[in-house]
């Protein structure tokens, strides 16, 4: 590991004094981000350590919840709130990782999780969203982890994580407090980037911004659902996941909330599948019809292309499951 | 602050760098603490952090004064054992031991998460309260990799401690 400044934020505006600076990170859980450094391809100079600040909780917001950025991922997902009234959140945190990580990753944190791209790993291989310019291995190498949907030529690395899949079916929004002090919401769709030519940011945040927390809307009823496809039952990330929020009013679908994870640079939310479901009565042809609307840009890239019949697979049964059909 | 390890203060006067795993091995000499793969992937350096289970790996020693940290070493000793620590000898939950340390710091605070009500993603209703069973148990252990393989006897070993103490 390269060494570095470890300093304490003791205040908002002292993190985003600290956060300013060249090559500064802040650190919260640092699950994800030691683990990278550990390899050297993070390599800050200064880790500005957030976790004094007061950032916990998770308390009522207007009809819905703020999720303090510093809760951490099983704190959340043992909220009888989130439980009762988010389960498709609780059971996207409980689908990730594992206990003792979950105790320690931070729901601010979580959502800068980086990719696990196997070249953005290893530092003797091009990658251009871990040294710009340098080309992408995993194009035209192994790619059985990488995007199918609005992937580039620059980089078709994934978002790994499970959490804000959940959120960007909920339409949560990302509370952050920016270097000036000033304050913005983001909602999740728009955190997460695609990689276009610049694959090296992840997500909008500038320097000296800290996420303060999450904002859930009013609790949406309906059949909540997260179903997660991987290698192995348990402590591995998506090849497909999907989180459902659907409504069935009298035999007809009357809102469906959908997001995707493991296909694309960000958690994929389209809303052209959600207007295509509502108002018509569940069927096998609708489901097919929704995959297809889907996945009509998709592109596998070789070891992938697999992950094409299996989002359209994945969604179906979770659509069946979630109007009330047999899987 | 100092930080407290099992129940005794030691001061944090570290390179920033070092992992609280490599403090509490090299700086404090407790080495059942165990280091596999230094990334949060196999669990051997599981201990308890304020009470709950964390990689220990993947962790600053610097950002922990004031917080208490419960190794193996003081969960149980030879002549006065951890019921888990018992129950792994009566179950011969090991073969080469590398990961019990960190097999039971988990297996402690896994059964302190049941009692306070927290629910797995193998649970069948999210938001009502957990029933441990062998699946439960394997789901919520997922982050302790045993290489040897022992894995029906952990589970036999863990399940033995659960009954014991519902």
């Amino acid at each position: 590991m390269k060494p570095f400044d470890y300093q304490r934020a003791h205040g908002l505006g002292d993190a985003g004094q600290l956060l300013v600076a060249e090559g500064a990170k802040p650190i919260a859980g640092g699950t994800n981000l030691l683990d990278l450094m550990k390899l050297e391809v993070e390599t800050p100079t200064a880790l500005v350590d957030v976790n004094r600040l007061p950032l916990g909780g998770i308390t009522p917001h207007g009809e819905g919840l703020h999720i303090g950025a510093l809760v951490s991922n099983s704190a959340c997902a043992a909220d009888p709130r989130i439980r009762g009234q988010y389960p498709v959140l609780a059971r996207a945190i409980l689908a990730g990782a594992t206990f003792q990580l979950r105790n320690k990753a931070t729901t601010g944190g979580n959502l800068c999780q980086r990719t696990r791209c196997y070249y953005f790993y290893d530092l003797s291989q091009s990658c251009n969203k871990r040294e710009p310019g340098t080309g992408c291995a995993a194009i035209g190498g192994f790619n059985r982890i990488h995007a199918i949907l609005g992937a580039s030529d620059a980089c078709i690395a994934t978002y790994p994580g499970d959490m804000a899949v959940a959120l960007s079916a909920l339409d949560a929004t990302v509370e952050i407090h920016g270097a000036k002090g000033d304050k913005r919401m983001v909602p999740v769709r728009d955190f997460h980037r695609l990689p276009g030519d610049t694959p090296e940011r992840d997500n909008v945040l500038e320097p000296g911004d800290v996420i303060t927390g999450v904002v859930l809307p009013a609790p949406p009823g309906g059949t909540q659902l997260y179903r997660k496809v991987r290698d192995r039952a348990s402590y591995a990330f998506a090849l497909v996941s999907v989180a459902a929020v659907v409504h069935l009013e009298e035999g007809v679908i009357a809102s469906a909330r959908l997001a995707f994870g493991g296909l694309a640079h960000k958690p994929w939310h389209d809303p052209r599948v959600e207007a295509l479901l509502e108002g018509q009565a569940p069927s096998d042809a609708l489901f097919d019809e929704a995959a297809a609307l889907l996945l009509d840009t998709a592109r596998g890239q070789g070891s992938n292309d697999f992950k094409i019949p299996l989002t359209r697979r994945t969604l179906k049964a979770v659509l069946r499951e979630a109007t009330g059909g047999t899987l | 602050m100092p930080i407290t390890i099992n129940g005794a203060e030691h001061d944090l006067d570290v390179d920033p760098r070092t992992s609280l795993l490599d403090f509490l091995r090299t700086g404090c000499g407790l080495t059942g603490t165990k280091k596999g793969c230094d990334h949060g992937q196999c669990g051997a350096c599981t201990v308890l952090l304020n009470g709950q289970r964390i990689n220990s790996c993947l962790t600053l020693a610097v950002m922990h004064d004031g917080d208490s940290v419960t190794t193996i070493e003081g969960l149980g000793t030879p002549d006065a054992p951890h019921p888990l620590q018992a129950a792994f000898v009566r179950h011969d939950g090991y073969q080469c031991g590398y990961c019990t340390p960190g097999q039971i710091c988990s297996a402690k605070a896994m059964l302190d998460e049941v009692a306070a009500g927290w629910t797995s993603f193998v649970s069948d209703d999210v938001a009502g309260a957990p029933k441990l069973s062998e699946e439960e148990i394997r789901e919520r252990m997922s982050g302790n990799v045993c290489r040897c393989g022992a894995y029906s006897n952990i589970v036999a070993a863990i399940a033995e401690v659960a009954e014991a103490q519902a």
